[in-house]
């Protein structure tokens, strides 16, 4: 009885991992065909070499940062008052931040149109740079549900009140506090934050565009519609990115030392 | 005039009042224990003097200066707490620094009290060690040292050895008082153990439902108890109600007498004494350098303490005694 279902879960495991990995596999093998003579890297080559790449990907990066930035600041200290002093508003507080989840990102784009066109009276639209501080804003929406989720569960492991009783009885300010002694102690969180919103926000695609700026999610879009070989290798290097920030999460969640409440 | 004194304090959660009209007053350098169960208020008025909390009313001065509104980063009092409060991702040494950090004293002289702090509790050699690399008792020792480096006007100890194994619970419940004695610090320690509070403080506070029930010097409250509250709480009282102690003494009294178990002399069972009782012993249980009885006569059991001297001692259940009580020791409680 026991082998038999031992049996199960490893087909049921096959099953998935086939599921998961043989697109993966096909697209990469489809990659490396784009000399006719046999496997290469040639896509990946041209693929780096656009220049098109090279500004969507350091675009992104750099909203990717800026958004954690932003991000970081917002929710750390709402996370941390809330624990703190308004644990009833807990509920509402995480109903909103996992309002991205519920309504579609073309939704929110649209309200945003709505709200900041040129015809506003905040016109963010009006120019280029505020469009980027427009789409940074609806980045740190999007990312609400993985940061404060992170934030708030690395809170949880900590003894927060306490530790903030302590640093108050020696005479700390709150920023002191916040910033050498909750900080430091969500340290991993935060990370783990940082890097689900850096996956996040290089792939997304439907904010960008519809806001017209020259992103890696449009820039993929485009090259996948026009292009044979260099669609398949910037998929690959996409799930590369994306995995690169999962190990990430994992080599700081590791590292980090053992869960304490307060030691 | 007294170095701490609280007027009138009130503490009200919701329409829950946990304290009530507390007062108290403590001069400079005295050892004060609020002593009592859980839920009793002894914590909450601890978080009032802390800051942590604020009171619903009533008045906190310390050395002359209302402070009941002032911030806790400005009240100058420290405070360790149960659970040790360490800064997980500091080391013994920069846990300890970080008051005068904050207080901004310049890095010499940080260097210099961290390291008499540390000598004065015992943790040299472990300076670079981090929270999660200490024992418990260690632990306790940082978070004391950690308060009492920034000069406290008042140090504050909440339940700081609850956590702690019977043995280190007992040698550092000496360090701290021995501490505190070099240092004359003024101190409030808050306890639910009534030896912890018998062994190290000048005078107990016993707390119950959010209010004082005695107040007095540790021998005092241990031997002359002012409710039935503080005689169950305090030691193993024998207390009588008032028609047991009729039963029992032929006396007449109102409220309850209590009657410690050291109080009550066993006599053989032969013995002519006058103003003796007859009874006779159930069971007993040793507890270590005494013997605790439990003694019937007249239908009532009593609890008897004798010296466990040596193994002939113990006297087997069934054996008919003679009880002697002075009326010196039963005390009439509320």
């Amino acid at each position: 009885m026991k082998s038999t279902s031992r049996l199960g879960a490893w087909v049921a495991i096959a099953i998935g991992t086939l599921y998961f990995v043989l697109p993966l596999i096909a697209t990469f093998e489809f990659s490396l065909k784009m000399n006719r003579d046999g496997y290469s890297f040639e896509a990946y080559k041209v693929v780096l070499a656009d220049p098109g790449f090279q500004a969507t990907f350091g675009y992104s990066t750099l909203m990717a940062v800026l958004t954690i930035i932003v991000g970081i600041l917002l929710v750390v200290p709402t996370a941390y008052w809330i624990q703190l002093k308004l644990p009833r508003l807990r509920p509402l507080v995480e109903f909103i931040t996992l309002l991205p989840l519920v309504i579609p990102a073309i939704v929110i784009v649209f309200g945003y149109l709505k709200l900041y066109n040129s015809s506003s009276w905040l016109p963010l639209t009006g120019n280029e740079r505020a469009t980027d501080l427009l789409l940074m804003c609806s980045y740190v929406t999007l990312a609400l549900p993985y940061l404060y989720r992170s934030v708030d569960a690395g809170l949880r492991a900590i003894d927060v009140r306490t530790l903030t009783e302590a640093a108050e009885s020696l005479g700390a300010s709150w920023p002191s506090i916040l910033l050498q002694v909750i900080f430091p102690n969500v340290k991993s969180a935060i990370l783990s934050g940082a890097f689900l919103t850096f996956a996040v926000v290089i792939g997304e695609f439907t904010m960008a565009s519809l806001l017209g700026r020259p992103a890696f999610g449009p820039y993929l879009q485009l090259i996948g519609a026009n292009r044979a070989y260099e669609p398949s290798a910037l998929a690959i290097i996409a799930f590369m990115v994306t995995w690169a920030s999962m190990g990430l999460i994992q080599v700081f969640a590791r590292n980090a030392r053992p869960a304490r409440k307060t030691a | 005039m007294a170095y701490l004194t609280i007027n009138n304090l009130h503490k009200r959660f919701d329409d829950h009042v946990v304290v009530h009209d507390f007062n108290m007053s403590i001069e400079q350098g005295e050892f004060v224990t609020f002593l009592g169960p859980s839920g009793c208020g002894k914590t909450t008025v601890l978080r009032m003097i802390a800051g942590f909390e604020t009171p619903t009313s009533g008045r906190i001065c310390v050395g002359g200066e209302d402070i009941t509104q002032q911030a806790a980063q400005k009240r100058g009092i420290g405070m360790v707490f149960q659970s040790y409060a360490l800064f997980p991702n500091m080391n013994v040494t920069q846990n300890i620094g970080f008051g005068l950090k904050m207080r901004k004293c310049p890095a010499d002289d940080i260097k210099r009290k961290v390291a008499e702090v540390i000598k004065l509790v015992e943790l040299t050699g472990k300076e670079n060690h981090y929270p999660h690399e200490l024992s418990g008792g260690q632990r306790q020792r940082v978070a004391l040292a950690r308060a009492l480096v920034v000069e406290p006007r008042i140090l504050l100890l909440d339940e700081p050895l609850s956590a702690l194994d019977a043995r280190i619970r007992k040698n550092l419940r000496e360090q701290i008082r021995d501490i505190q004695r070099r240092l004359g610090l003024t101190t409030i320690f808050v306890t639910h153990d009534q030896e912890e509070a018998l062994t190290m403080s000048d005078r107990i506070f016993v707390m119950n439902q959010g209010r004082v029930e005695q107040e007095g010097r540790a021998e005092i409250v241990y031997t002359e108890p002012a409710t039935e509250f503080v005689a169950r709480f305090m030691g193993n009282y024998n207390l009588l109600g008032a028609a047991d102690t009729n039963r029992l003494l032929g006396l007449n009294i109102s409220g309850h007498l209590a009657i410690r178990p050291e109080s009550i002399h066993v006599l053989d069972g032969h013995s002519q004494q006058d103003g003796t009782l007859a009874g006779t012993i159930r069971q007993h249980q040793l507890l270590g350098n005494i013997i605790r009885y439990q003694i019937e006569s007249a239908g009532i059991t009593l609890q008897v303490d004798r010296l466990n001297r040596t193994a002939s001692d113990l006297m087997p259940a069934g054996t008919e005694v003679r009880l002697q009580i002075s009326r010196d020791d039963m005390r009439e409680v509320r």
